[in-house]
């Protein structure tokens, strides 16, 4: 399958599963389960930022007129989507496993760990964001720092586990770059 | 104007970071703008049809819980029955009943009957909804249509076989008494073709005493609805500067995204109204 195609794919896979699944399920008022974003996280590696950006931003606006909120996910999108590439230098920018791998995953950014770190910084970035903009309409600052850090940790934990149900196979390409 | 432009190129991706930023928050702050935008009606109508396909599907997922609520609003009508309680003495007495056995009939000011909703639109500024269903036929223009849980939905337009549109409450032309539950004004309901869980309470006069979250139910002069249904909570109100009223808008009691069964209302009281109002107007004229 052509990284176009799989990405279509993903586009519309991750909205249905965010919209239909995960927003209808209400584990508590301070949890808000997202895994959509993963699809930004799996973005291949050579994508132009600009075009990232852009992406982001039109991901988030599908996800924000399923619930007829314009605004809020595309901001969080298109933050995560400026920020990724910042995080992808350091993490694999010795090394040159942007070059020998197509996108982020466990192995091309090397192990679990910096995974994880990578994984939770974004969901961390994307949460305050989208909390941040909410609360600014809603008000109180304890309430938006609980439920950025819980559904952060829930977050993280969701997007592990679609790793291991869904193992990517990813070919390791030789420098032809 | 070179170095402008070394510029942008340099912080390109910055620039375009803070301008996708602040669309978003553009589109966040002035959402009701937005949503009579054409694109957003694309959006939406977009969005509308996969969720109803999904509704479909999702539809026989609510069937037990749809079946609890009946349930339940049954029992509590079951204790409602005349003949559970003990009027009087007389009730312990042996005596012959000259009434007849269903004496409250004649009684009765309105019936319900129930219809399925088959499609139903918010995304528009002229919403109608279609109802469908073997009772239809004996509708007639003008009924009132309620939702499960006895709130205002709309008007019946027109009738045509089994079908029926109703005029929604979310339609710029509808218009519907409503009634402050404390203070007892009346004013007229109408929707401005923004949000589509907020109506407009209009002709409140500035000395009527308001909260939010007050109720505002049908006031009965209509003789479409009964008096005392649930039309919405006041969300919030401001004074009218050029006038002497409110501007009072609602939340709506109905849940317009999710109408699968609506009951109309037959009114005794409809057709003998009409008849004065017309033999009324005829006179003036």
């Amino acid at each position: 399958m052509s990284v176009l195609v799989k990405n279509i794919v993903r586009f519309i896979l991750f909205i249905f599963i965010q919209v239909f699944v995960l927003d209808r399920i209400h584990l508590h008022q301070m949890i808000t389960p997202y895994l959509y974003f993963l699809f930004i996280l799996w973005l291949p590696f050579k994508m132009q930022r600009s075009w990232l950006m852009i992406i982001a931003f039109i991901f988030g606006f599908t996800l924000d007129s399923f619930n007829h909120n314009p605004g809020f996910h595309a901001a969080a999108c298109v933050l995560i989507a400026y920020v990724r590439p910042f995080l992808v230098n350091i993490f694999v920018g010795q090394d040159g496993a942007d070059n020998n791998f197509e996108e982020p995953s466990i192995k091309s950014i090397g192990g679990l760990m910096p995974y994880i770190i990578f994984v939770g910084v974004l969901s961390l970035l994307h949460n305050a964001w989208l909390f941040l903009l909410e609360a600014w309409q809603f008000g109180n600052i304890w309430y938006f720092l609980v439920k950025t850090i819980l559904s952060t940790i829930i977050n993280v934990f969701l997007i592990l586990i679609t790793e291991l149900i869904f193992v990517r196979k990813q070919r390791y390409r030789t420098n032809t770059v | 104007m070179r170095n402008i432009f070394l510029f942008i190129r340099r912080y390109f991706n910055f620039l375009l970071f803070l301008l996708l930023q602040v669309i978003s928050v553009y589109f966040i702050v002035s959402y009701s703008r937005y949503h009579e935008a054409a694109f957003g009606n694309i959006a939406n109508s977009l969005t509308g049809s996969i969720n109803k396909q999904y509704n479909k599907i999702e539809y026989y997922f609510q069937l037990s819980k749809t079946n609890d609520s009946l349930v339940k609003a049954n029992e509590m009508l079951y204790n409602k029955l005349r003949n559970n309680y003990n009027i009087s003495d007389s009730a312990n007495k042996i005596i012959i009943d000259s009434l007849k056995i269903d004496s409250i009939i004649q009684f009765r000011k309105f019936r319900y009957i129930s219809a399925k909703v088959i499609s139903n639109a918010t995304s528009s500024q002229s919403n109608f909804i279609v109802i469908n269903g073997p009772n239809v036929k004996g509708f007639k223009k003008g009924m009132g249509i309620v939702g499960v849980n006895n709130n205002v939905v709309g008007i019946i337009t027109e009738v045509d076989g089994d079908y029926a549109t109703v005029m929604s409450l979310l339609h710029k032309d509808s218009r519907i008494n409503g009634k402050l539950f404390k203070g007892g004004e009346t004013g007229t309901i109408s929707w401005n073709g923004g949000q589509p869980n907020i109506v407009s309470l209009n002709n409140i006069p500035k000395s009527a005493k308001i909260n939010k979250g007050d109720s505002v139910l049908t006031s009965g002069l209509s003789a479409i609805f009964p008096k005392g249904i649930m039309i919405g909570r006041v969300a919030n109100f401001t004074p009218e500067k050029s006038t002497n009223n409110f501007e009072i808008n609602l939340f709506t009691a109905t849940d317009f995204y999710n109408l699968e069964y609506v009951y109309a209302i037959e009114s005794a009281d409809a057709e003998p109204v009409k008849k004065l109002l017309d033999k009324a107007k005829a006179s003036i004229n």
